[in-house]
């Protein structure tokens, strides 16, 4: 192999952004969908009874201390065996993500509406609320909120996780890199380039964060 | 010749001017306490005395050695002149008597039976022998404020500064911590000492300095200052102190 | 779709071959194993280290640790683990690059510690200067107040109580370790997820192959957190967190 040769990554541009899209879909979805499932599993397991709130609490420690990558090859493993019949690896990346991130998210959800005192849960049921208005209308808001930089810088490290969908072959950025990679014999240049732009991705979005974080500790 | 020597000190931080021309000395075995309102610089003041804070202009001495020039050994400077904190700062990780030991060793190279020895004596000094083993969160504020005296004496200093010593204290403690202060000053230690305890001012200082807003406004014997302060800020500020 | 059950699966033996699935899975073990302690190791001197220099009043060494960390933070870890692996021996020179491509021994298992061991130190150095920033201002001040140098101020006063502030999260990335070692199977370590795969694809047995995997990884991250305790307990200051609190 030669030396660096750059000109290779214009004519690999196009398939390059299909593999970047889908990584920002996947992120997006699995994010959208874990914290409305990670809100519920937090609710499940501050407020709900017994049995439930146990069964929230399983749930999220057995995806929390299993590598992430043993959690994608098992959901596709198991989903065409639920469905009985084979789905594709985007379809099984998805899933999994959404049910593994919302793991995360509610140990963020369950700090989140823990850190909202509970003066405010009782104004809200004073004023005649029921369990669920109080929820939605006082103390989610606020535990969002405050938790928002959180939620965020996760779904950054989500924005990375996305990446070991290579496991079974999803087509995200790296595979699409990987694969431009290997038509123009260009592994090295490919992977660097990959990198530069998850790296710039991440970096700008974390410093987005950081401002907000910023901005969060002077209104408080 | 003055133990402690500071000549137009000026000190800012960042476009804050914290220090404006401050020009005193402290003789040796004399005792001055520093007093002001919060925010008017005494703190900044006597840490710059052992370089913890860097000031601009201006020249600081310590028995002859000049605090703010770039080639001098700060930590064999710092080794000498004790220092009391208002939070105590006795290391949580060590006992008591580690907290003694660790700079005679360290620092001062003494053998660590030497070294154990003299903090033993220092322990009995302030009263807390039977605590040696103990951790300093298992102590009360005062008594930790008393070690603290006697990790600083532990190293033979040739002067002591105590920045609000009292302060961080519960009332019913402040007692135990000033007699260990008084009867070092009867020893004749040269002591530079920040606080609002103006009975401890009345009792065992000889002179008394008044701050506010970075400038050094008083710099009067006891009896002058608690007879008539010429300043207006100082006479507000003494009736406020002393209603209390 | 039906599953075949087999639970005797991991004493067949594989294909074409004299060994049993068993051994495989055992060999993936210790190299998981392997991976994660010697690149915690590595992780704990160079994260102990750039977190401590990112407390210093040196700014240049401040900026540096800084780009440390944000350079290993923003990059996915299979990213880095190919970057090791197919693009650093290309930066090399030339006889060096060609040594380490054909004949470095262990090439795998050296470049996947090398990787997890840099990638978690910038973890441990952000958690380091937190540890070191969350004490009291007053007990540099102190330490320095006493004669001691910087360095020794280090030494005696702020590291000694940083370390055991951070025990907690340390735990949680000595768990981490041995999870994130699961993605070195991409540039082809034998370790357990390696094995998982092959071993799904050789007899398979998925169901009965993930959960002894699974298993594994639990016993990993529970032997690790109880040696985390065990030290956390070891070292507990007494009458410190009714005095910090």
């Amino acid at each position: 192999m030669g030396p660096f040769d750059y000109t290779v990554l214009v004519p690999s541009l196009p398939f390059l952004w299909t593999g970047l899209q889908f990584s920002v879909h996947l992120t997006l979805i699995a994010m959208s969908g874990g914290i409305v499932l990670g809100t519920l599993l937090a609710l499940a397991r501050l407020s709900g009874p017994k049995p439930l709130s146990t069964a929230s609490a399983m749930y999220v420690d057995l995806m929390r201390s299993i590598p992430l990558v043993m959690v994608i090859l098992w959901f596709f493993l198991v989903i065409p065996l639920i469905i009985g019949k084979p789905v594709g690896a985007e379809y099984s990346a998805i899933i999994t993500f959404t049910a593994f991130e919302a793991a995360y998210y509610s140990e963020i959800m369950r700090a989140g509406i823990q850190s909202v005192s509970k003066g405010q849960a009782m104004a809200g049921y004073a004023l005649g609320m029921t369990y669920g208005q109080n929820m939605r209308l006082v103390v989610l808001p606020q535990a969002f909120r405050n938790m928002l930089p959180v939620l965020l810088t996760q779904t950054i490290i989500l924005f990375q996780d996305t990446s070991l969908v290579y496991a079974i072959g999803a087509k995200d950025l790296l595979k699409a890199a990987d694969i431009a990679g290997k038509n123009y014999n260009r592994p090295v240049e490919m992977y660097l380039f990959s990198a530069v732009i998850y790296f710039v991705i991440c970096f700008s979005l974390s410093a987005l964060v950081k401002r907000l974080q910023k901005r969060y500790a002077v209104l408080r | 010749m003055a133990m402690i020597e500071i000549r137009d000190v000026n000190k800012w931080f960042g476009r804050f001017h914290v220090l404006v021309d401050c020009t005193s000395a402290v003789d040796k075995g004399e005792v001055v306490v520093v007093c002001g309102p919060s925010g008017s610089g005494k703190s900044t003041l006597i840490k710059c005395v052992n370089g913890l804070e860097p000031f601009q202009k201006g020249e600081i001495h310590v028995n002859g050695i000049s605090v703010g020039t770039a080639g001098t050994d700060l930590p064999k400077l710092r080794s000498h002149v004790g220092m009391v904190f208002q939070h105590f700062e006795l290391f949580p990780h060590m006992t008591v008597i580690e907290n003694l030991t660790i700079a005679q060793e360290k620092v001062l190279g003494r053998g660590r039976d030497a070294a154990r020895d003299k903090g033993l004596s220092l322990l009995d000094r302030v009263g807390l022998t039977e605590f040696a083993d103990k951790h300093p969160g298992q102590l009360s504020g005062g008594q930790q404020q008393r070690v603290a005296i006697a990790r600083a004496l532990a190293m033979d200093p040739i002067c002591m500064l105590f920045d609000e010593p009292t302060s961080a204290l519960d009332p019913e403690m402040i007692g135990e911590v000033l007699a260990v202060m008084q009867d070092l000053a009867r020893d004749g230690m040269t002591m530079m000492v920040v606080t609002h305890e103006m009975g401890f001012a009345r009792n065992v200082a000889h002179r008394v300095i008044f701050m506010d807003q970075g400038r050094i406004l008083e710099d009067a014997t006891k009896e002058e200052f608690f007879g008539t302060p010429r300043s207006e800020r100082a006479q507000t500020f003494l009736s406020k102190i002393l209603s209390h | 779709m039906g599953y075949n059950w087999h639970w005797g699966i991991y004493f067949d033996k594989i294909k074409g071959g004299e060994e049993t699935y068993l051994s495989w899975l055992i060999t993936g073990f210790g190299w998981t194993v392997a991976i994660s302690l010697c690149s915690w190791i590595i992780a704990l001197v160079l994260g102990g280290l750039i977190g401590t220099v990112r407390t210093t009043p040196r700014r240049w060494a401040v900026r540096l640790g800084d780009a440390w960390v944000e350079l290993f933070r923003n990059i996915p870890l299979l990213v880095q683990f190919f970057l090791w692996f197919f693009v650093v021996p290309e930066l090399l020179p030339e006889k060096l690059s060609l040594w380490v491509k054909q004949e470095m021994p262990a090439k795998e298992f050296i470049t996947a510690t090398v990787c997890l061991g840099l990638f978690t130190s910038a973890r441990i150095a952000e958690q380091v200067r937190a540890g070191i920033l969350s004490l009291p201002r007053g007990q540099r001040l102190a330490g320095l107040a006493m004669g001691f140098t910087l360095p020794q101020t280090y030494r005696y006063v702020l590291l000694p109580m940083a370390c055991r502030i951070i025990l907690p999260p340390l735990t949680s990335e000595f768990m981490n370790v041995f999870k994130n070692s699961s993605v070195a199977f991409a540039i082809g370590v034998l370790e357990l997820t390696f094995q998982a795969r092959q071993m799904q694809e050789d007899s398979e047995q998925g169901i009965e192959t993930y959960l002894a995997v699974t298993v594994l990884y639990f016993i990993c991250a529970f032997v690790a957190n109880r040696m985390m305790v065990w030290i956390e307990n070891r070292t507990r200051v007494p009458g410190y967190i009714t005095a910090a609190k």
